[in-house]
């Protein structure tokens, strides 16, 4: 079943702020192999933490399955380098949709905001939709 | 750094252990990283590698590049899936150079493969350069 085409400016907050913690840092820098001191050093793509929940938000609202969803691009660009204690939240914006060989196209754009509401970095991402029915 | 510098190829292995722990650390438990049956329906040809994974080791091999470096811009697309097979890993190679050194900012020119295909398009990272520690 193809998205909804109306969806395109809408937005879909993550569900509740994350706090940029030691703990999670060096869990994600150990999954990845980051370099620097654990727990102290937030890798670059640490914010897709955020933008996946607003992902989710999103997926959940309009009822479309996880597993269907392909990451097709992903480009951050950051204000300044996240660090231990930034409680982060984050916003993704539908910002166009089309289809291609029964494949949804679905572009966004997350924002990612620390506690002062100043945005530490954008997220853009390209989430391709595969509707199902060839097995 | 200057441009049209060669930085030290890096080669990383993902293992399907590695994406367990990435889905953990990430929140992202899209079970076409874990399950053969679940990435086969879908038409993939098996597990793949998050592709924020993939650009996750780009991050990295910046960061083993410059002493870690500000990162300004990152990014890619996700061109060819990254199949990480049961047994053992697969080998991502990432191979830089820099491509332009203006403003303070240092771009580099990335190519990112697995297997000898590319698997990230337009792959892109920019750090400043005052924070440069290599």
């Amino acid at each position: 079943m193809p998205v909804d085409p109306s969806l395109v400016g809408r937005e879909f907050p993550a569900p509740a702020p994350l706090t940029v913690t030691p703990e999670r840092v060096s869990a994600f820098a150990a999954a990845v192999g980051h370099p620097g001191d654990a727990g102290s050093v937030v890798p670059p793509t640490f914010p897709i933490v955020l933008a996946f929940d607003a992902m989710q938000a999103f997926l959940d609202a309009e009822q479309i399955d996880l597993h269907r969803i392909v990451h097709g691009e992903q480009r951050f660009a950051y204000a300044r380098p996240l660090v231990p204690g930034d409680e982060l939240t984050a916003t993704l914006t539908v910002t166009g949709l089309r289809q291609i060989g029964g494949a949804d196209i679905i572009a966004t754009a997350s924002e990612i905001a620390d506690a002062t509401g100043a945005v530490v970095c954008t997220g853009k991402a390209t989430l391709v939709h595969s509707a199902g029915g060839a097995a | 750094m200057n441009p049209g510098d060669s930085l030290p190829v890096k080669t990383f292995t993902i293992t399907r252990a590695d994406l367990v722990a990435y889905a953990e650390a990430s929140g992202d438990h899209n079970p076409i990283h874990q399950d053969e049956d679940v990435a086969r329906s879908v038409g993939l040809p098996g597990v793949i590698a998050h592709g924020m994974y993939t650009l996750a080791l780009v991050g990295r091999a910046v960061a083993e590049w410059t002493g870690g470096a500000e990162v300004v811009d990152l990014g890619a697309k996700f061109t060819s899936p990254v199949v990480v097979p049961a047994e053992g890993g697969a080998d991502v190679v990432v191979a830089g150079t820099v491509k332009s050194v203006a403003d303070g900012l240092v771009t580099l020119a990335l190519e990112v493969t697995c297997g000898g295909q590319k698997v990230l398009g337009m792959p892109k990272a920019v750090v400043r350069e005052a924070t440069i520690r290599a």
